[in-house]
C-alpha cells in the first residue's frame, strides 16, 4: 500500500499539472482554494484525476470537506484501505 | 456618414503562414502557401486530406495552465489578442479605462474540438470523465471572454456569429461600438480551430472542399479555372480599433482608418450565394457610403474568393456591380490562396492584410492563378505596389446563411 507520503507526492503532481501550483507548495496544511488558488472547476478536475490515479471514488458531496491537502490525502488513504 | 473616426492602432495574428503579424505578412508578400497534407490518422479516410494548420502551435507560446483551460480556438485568439494589445501600446499599467474597453471576437464554429473530444470521453469513460471546463471551453464566446479577462475589458464582450462572415462582422460591430460612444477601444477579430475529422467530413459532404490531395500547396486557387473547392485553414487575427480622439491623445501609431462597414443578407439560400451577387453588391455599397467613399477611391479589394466554383464568380459579379466603371482601378487579391479558408477568422486575418496593404502600399499576390477565369477584374498574380496619396480598400467576407459583410479601410 502506498504511504501518505506517496499519496501526497502523487496528488502534488496532479495539482501542479492542473492548476500550475509548484508541487513543492502542495503541503498538508495548505488549503486548496485559499492558499493554492485552485478554483472550483480546477478542484473538480483534481478530484477526477485523483480518482483515476488512486482508484478511489470521491463523491461530489465529499469534495467540500476536502479543504486542505491533508484532508484529501487522509480521505484517499482511508478510501484505499 | 459623419461621426467619430475609428482608427486601427494594433494588429495581431497567428495563421497557417506565420505565428505573428510580421511573419504572416512576409509570407503573404512572398506568395508562400501554408497548406499541407494532414498527418493525423483520422484524416486517412477523408475526401479532403489537406488543410492550413497554424505555423506555430499556440501551446508553444502560451502559459501551459492558461492554455489547457482554453479550446484551441481560444488559445489562438489569445495569442493574436496579446500581440495586438502589445502592438497598440495600450498594454501595461497605464492602460485605458477598462470601462471604455470592449471586445468583439468572432468564431464561425466555436469550440468544436472540445465538444467532440468530450463526447469521446463521455462515450468511452462515462459522464464523470467530461471536463468541468468543457462548457466555458466550447461556448462560442469563450475566446472573446478569455481576451476580455486578459486585457480587463469591461465595456462589453461580444461574439458575432455569421459563419465565414463572422470576422468581418466583429469589425463592423467594433466600429459601431466606438461610433455609438459605448467604448473608446475595441479589440475585434475572429478565431477558428475546426481542423478535425467531423467538420472536414461535413464540408466535404457539402462538396465544398478541394480534393487536390496530391498537390496541397496548389489546391487553394481562387479565380483559377482549375479550382475545385476551398481548403480549410485555422488561426486567429485581432485588430485594436480606437476612436481617433483617444488614439491622438496618447500619440498612438495609426495603421489605417476603419472607415465603415456594410452588412446585408441574401435571403436566397442557406448555403449557395445569390448567383447575381446582389447582397454582396449592397454590402460593398453600404460600406462605401458609411465610409464617405466613392467607387473611384477603392484601389484594392481583399476578396472573399474562397476557390469554390460558384462563389468566386458571384463575388466577381458583385464587385463589378458595386464599383461600376471604376472597378479597373482596384487591384484584387485572395489571401486564401495561401492560408486556406479560416472560416470565422477569415475576415479578421484578411482585414489585417488589407490594413497592411494600405499601410505599406503593396498588395500580396494571389497564388496558383495559372489559368484565370476571365472576370473583368484586375487580380494581382504577383505582388503589386499601390500609388501614393490617400487610398481606400475593401475587405469582403460572406458566410453560409447568406451573410455579406464588407469593411472599408482608408489610409491614415
Amino acid at each position: 500500500m502506498p504511504t501518505k507520503t506517496d499519496i501526497q507526492a502523487d496528488l502534488a503532481a496532479i495539482v501542479e499539472e492542473i492548476a500550475g501550483v509548484s508541487a513543492a507548495d502542495v503541503q498538508p496544511d495548505k488549503e486548496f482554494i485559499a492558499d493554492l488558488d485552485v478554483d472550483s472547476l480546477s478542484m473538480v478536475e483534481i478530484v477526477v484525476a485523483a480518482e483515476e490515479k488512486f482508484g478511489v471514488r470521491i463523491p461530489d458531496d465529499q469534495v467540500k470537506n476536502l479543504r486542505t491537502v491533508g484532508d484529501a490525502v487522509d480521505y484517499i488513504d482511508t478510501a484505499q484501505a | 456618414m459623419s461621426g467619430t473616426r475609428v482608427v486601427v492602432t494594433g494588429l495581431g495574428a497567428t495563421s497557417p503562414v506565420g505565428g505573428d503579424v510580421t511573419s504572416t505578412w512576409s509570407a503573404l508578400l512572398a506568395g508562400q502557401s501554408g497548406v499541407d497534407t494532414l498527418k493525423h490518422a483520422w484524416a486517412d479516410e477523408l475526401g479532403c486530406q489537406i488543410a492550413g494548420e497554424v505555423a506555430v502551435d499556440p501551446g508553444d507560446v502560451l502559459d501551459r495552465v492558461k492554455a489547457r483551460r482554453l479550446d484551441r480556438s481560444g488559445q489562438l485568439a489569445l495569442v493574436a489578442a496579446l500581440e495586438a494589445w502589445s502592438d497598440s501600446g495600450l498594454a501595461g499599467t497605464d492602460g485605458p479605462d477598462p470601462e471604455r474597453v470592449a471586445v468583439a471576437m468572432a468564431s464561425g464554429i466555436g469550440g468544436v474540438q472540445t465538444l467532440l473530444n468530450n463526447y469521446d470521453s463521455l462515450r468511452e469513460k462515462g459522464p464523470r470523465r467530461v471536463s468541468p471546463l468543457a462548457i466555458p471551453m466550447l461556448m462560442p464566446n469563450g475566446p472573446a471572454a478569455a481576451i476580455g479577462l486578459t486585457v480587463g475589458a469591461k465595456a462589453g464582450v461580444h461574439t458575432p456569429v455569421s459563419a465565414c462572415a463572422s470576422g468581418n462582422e466583429s469589425i463592423a460591430l467594433g466600429i459601431d461600438l466606438i461610433r455609438l460612444g459605448r467604448a473608446d477601444v475595441v479589440l475585434v477579430g475572429g478565431t477558428e480551430a475546426a481542423i478535425h475529422a467531423l467538420p472536414l467530413a461535413a464540408f466535404g459532404q457539402m462538396q465544398a472542399l478541394s480534393k487536390r490531395n496530391d498537390e496541397p500547396q496548389r489546391a487553394s486557387r481562387p479565380w483559377d479555372k482549375g479550382r475545385d473547392g476551398f481548403v480549410m485553414g485555422e488561426g486567429a487575427a485581432v485588430l485594436v480599433l480606437e476612436s481617433e480622439q483617444h488614439a491622438q491623445a496618447r500619440g498612438a501609431r495609426v495603421y489605417a482608418e476603419a472607415a465603415g462597414a456594410g452588412i446585408t443578407a441574401d435571403s436566397h439560400d442557406i448555403a449557395q450565394p445569390d448567383p447575381a451577387g446582389l447582397g454582396a453588391t449592397r454590402a460593398m455599397r453600404l460600406a462605401l457610403r458609411e465610409g464617405d467613399l466613392s467607387p473611384a477611391d477603392i484601389v484594392h479589394i481583399n476578396a472573399h474568393a474562397t476557390s469554390t466554383p460558384q462563389g468566386d464568380v458571384a463575388e466577381a459579379q458583385a464587385i463589378r456591380q458595386a464599383l461600376g466603371s471604376d472597378v479597373d482601378r482596384a487591384v484584387l487579391t485572395s489571401t486564401k490562396s495561401m492560408t486556406g479558408h479560416l472560416l470565422g477568422a477569415a475576415g479578421a486575418l484578411e482585414s489585417v492584410a488589407t490594413v497592411l496593404a494600405l499601410h505599406h502600399r503593396v498588395v500580396p499576390p494571389t497564388i496558383n492563378l495559372e489559368d484565370p477565369e476571365d472576370l473583368g477584374l484586375d487580380v494581382a498574380s504577383t505582388r503589386r505596389e499601390l500609388p501614393a496619396g490617400p487610398l481606400a480598400a475593401l475587405n469582403n467576407s460572406f458566410g453560409f446563411g447568406g451573410h455579406n459583410v464588407a469593411v472599408a479601410f482608408r489610409t491614415a
